[in-house]
């Protein structure tokens, strides 16, 4: 293994423990560790923009194709650094108007088109079909989504029949949290799991 | 038996810490390797890249950071692997700045395994690009446009691989390795509802219910939900990884989280009980 | 005019994003990819200004000698150095000196920062989670069915555990993961179209 391989598994692992540190108390390795951690992922982060979308995007076409029409979206970017002056922050609106904007539009369409009208189509099942089990599943998916719907609707208090099937929905929704709150275990294990693997294996050789 | 359940409520949780960090770590020093099933949302995922002739153009998306690199990298090799192995084209994108390098490792570790395949042909990677939905709805209109050159700064009509790729329309399939936002609710909400193109998605068990809805829907052909997910894939594609070597690990830390819980209620009500029976 | 003005821009934006949905014209699609690889440029400049922010805010930190500015110290000059390497020094490949900080440095950093979560979530598995109502313990069961049955360990316990699992992930989960969808995707809706026609205008800021 190459030494530079050496070196940064040995780094890996001493800045992995530095932040496990934190588990027993908040102290100078794991603040280091931290600051280290923004530090490094802001940079990489610019660096990312300067070689993946300003260059390929915007200075290559500006110099070296002659589009001009790239120094509208270059004047708007910079109106964002606005936001450092007293006297004209109030131009950095227009840059983020117009990102906001562009969002908007297209959180209409997405959730409109993919979130709305597909999943209301998807849930119109037949509720008798050749299976049994199809079909008490048809019928419960039916019942949850309705249910689930109605407890969402606070226009009206929940009493009476609303309230009833309000708390049908409520249950609904119990068991979709409980799900997702297996998931998200599961999840947060896997993320140890990647981390212990990597100090037993690449840093110790305990496994193979 | 009052003291202990007492002391048991208030435990300090850095004995609960402990706990948790030897049921990941001697599992992995001891490994079981307890047997698993395939589940339906993966075995689509797979049959749905199998059903693909040769020769087809695969667009993946991997949009994910190390914290989620135990539960997508193994994903992502699999899915290259499977990808590269059945002669399909890969074209590659990262919506997340730091999914860039590791799709770059995920693609050399399967290349030790494909030494022939070749970049430009077999394979390309077109990089990162900001934007997240505005760069989605833009591939929509032209994929060139939007990735004028790959990662190494090649101009996209010079790469053989890119030929005849405009729209969505010139790629068989979608695949996304999704951390987080951006990722395969975006996906579905801004391509696949509105381009049509067959998608299939891995992602963190974090986000795997909420994509339930979308697989019985048709919008997503396939579902690979977290670490589990990857192992079951890893199996599929016969190409064993870190996913499969975490299970053991994986089940006995669930039960720990499970006999918590459990401890944890039996505690509390049980001193509730107590102090009542004392007012009383 | 301070406010009518990106009012007015944030209209146009978004109207011809929905607008270029309906109009799949090639020639009016062209002008609406214009705007788009404007927008891709523009957002890309909103990340750097983040970022800029971030060495602002410290830099004085530094300078006021606020409390932890040692480690503000640390932090600018990660933010320099990786800009540095990045740039100027070999580039951001798998082979450079940009490549190697980010996978033996950011790398085990962040993965790190989100493994702790798994003792975090334990602990409050162990502290916090009471079934003190029939809706909690129907959460809790849940939770365990889901977590026991997803595992190898569950299909040890019982051969047909993972398929109940599955059953419960595909139909009463899915019930209630539809209805949030569908809720949610109302409420997106409706909120992007107050800032589309200017009722809402927080992003604004203050005058």
């Amino acid at each position: 293994m190459p030494l530079s391989e050496t070196i940064g598994i040995w780094l890996g692992a001493a800045l992995t423990l530095c932040i496990f540190s934190f588990l027993y108390r908040d102290n100078p390795f794991y603040k280091f560790a931290e600051h280290l951690f923004v530090g490094i992922s802001a940079g990489y982060w610019a660096t990312l923009e300067w070689h993946n979308v300003f260059l390929p995007n915007l200075w290559e076409p500006l110099t070296r194709e002659g589009r001009l029409l790239l120094l509208v979206p270059f004047a708007f970017g910079i109106l964002l650094f606005s936001r450092f002056t007293r006297r004209f922050s109030w131009l950095s609106r227009w840059s983020m108007a117009l990102i906001i904007g562009i969002y908007a539009g297209i959180a209409i369409v997405g959730y409109g088109s993919g979130d709305l009208i597909l999943q209301i189509r998807a849930n119109l099942l037949p509720l008798w079909t050749d299976s049994w089990l199809t079909s008490f599943n048809n019928i419960l998916l039916t019942v949850g989504v309705i249910t689930g719907l109605i407890y969402f609707f606070f226009s009206k208090e929940h009493k009476g029949a609303l309230g009833g099937t309000a708390k049908v929905g409520i249950w609904f929704l119990m068991i979709s949290f409980g799900a997702s709150f297996g998931y998200t275990v599961m999840s947060r294990m896997s993320l140890l799991i990647g981390r212990v693997l990597f100090l037993l294996k690449d840093w110790l050789r305990l496994v193979d | 038996m009052r003291r202990i359940l007492e002391r048991l409520e208030a435990l300090d949780r850095r004995i609960i810490f402990v706990f948790i960090f030897l049921s990941i770590a001697l599992p992995l020093l001891l490994p079981v390797n307890m047997e698993f099933s395939v589940t339906p949302p993966v075995k689509s995922f797979y049959d749905a890249i199998e059903s693909l002739p040769p020769g087809s153009k695969v667009l993946v998306s991997c949009d994910y950071d190390p914290g989620s690199m135990p539960e997508l990298f193994p994903m992502n090799v699999a899915a290259f692997y499977q990808l590269l192995s059945r002669d399909l084209r890969v074209i590659t994108i990262q919506l997340w700045a730091t999914g860039t390098l590791l799709t770059e490792r995920a693609m050399s570790e399967v290349l030790e395994d494909l030494p022939d395949k070749e970049y430009g042909v077999d394979w390309v990677d077109l990089g990162f690009k900001e934007g997240r939905e505005v760069v989605m709805v833009s591939m929509g209109t032209s994929i060139p446009k939007t990735f004028p050159s790959d990662l190494h700064g090649t101009k996209v009509k010079d790469i053989p691989i890119m030929e005849g790729v405009n729209t969505f329309d010139d790629v068989a399939m979608l695949v996304n390795i999704s951390g987080g936002l951006p990722g395969t609710k975006e996906w579905v909400l801004q391509v696949q509802s509105r381009y049509h193109v067959m998608l299939g998605s891995g992602c963190t068990a974090v986000s795997a219910p909420e994509f339930y809805p979308y697989v019985q829907s048709g919008q997503l052909v396939g579902l690979l939900g977290g670490m589990k997910g990857a192992a079951e894939y890893e199996k599929l594609v016969r190409r064993p990884g870190t996913a499969q070597r975490g299970m053991d690990a994986q089940s006995v830390s669930h039960i720990i989280v499970f006999l918590f819980i459990l401890i944890g209620n039996i505690a509390y009500f049980s001193t509730k009980g107590m102090k009542k029976r004392l007012k009383v | 005019m301070r406010r009518e003005i990106p009012i007015a821009i944030c209209f146009l934006a978004g109207f011809s994003f929905i607008l270029e949905y309906f109009i799949p014209h090639k020639q009016v699609l062209s002008v609406f990819e214009t705007i788009r690889q404007w927008a891709i440029i523009v957002i890309a400049f909103a990340y750097v200004l983040g970022i800029a922010n971030i060495v602002r805010i410290n830099f004085h930190a530094i300078q006021r000698k606020q409390r932890d500015w040692p480690y503000k110290v640390v932090l600018v000059l990660g933010v320099f150095f990786m800009i540095t390497v990045g740039v100027f020094f070999g580039g951001i490949g798998e082979e450079t000196i940009f490549g190697w900080v980010y996978y033996h440095a950011q790398y085990p950093l962040q993965a790190t920062m989100f493994a702790l979560l798994a003792f975090f979530i334990a602990s409050a598995a162990f502290r916090a989670f009471r079934v003190r109502t029939f809706e909690a313990g129907l959460l809790a069961v849940t939770a365990v069915l889901v977590m026991i049955g997803r595992v190898p360990v569950g299909e040890a316990l019982w051969k047909q555990f993972p398929d109940f699992t599955e059953w419960i992930m595909n139909v009463p989960q899915l019930a209630g993961k539809r209805a949030i969808m569908i809720g949610a995707a109302l409420g997106a809706i409706s909120t992007a179209l107050k800032v589309l026609t200017g009722l809402e205008r927080t992003y604004l800021g203050g005058e």
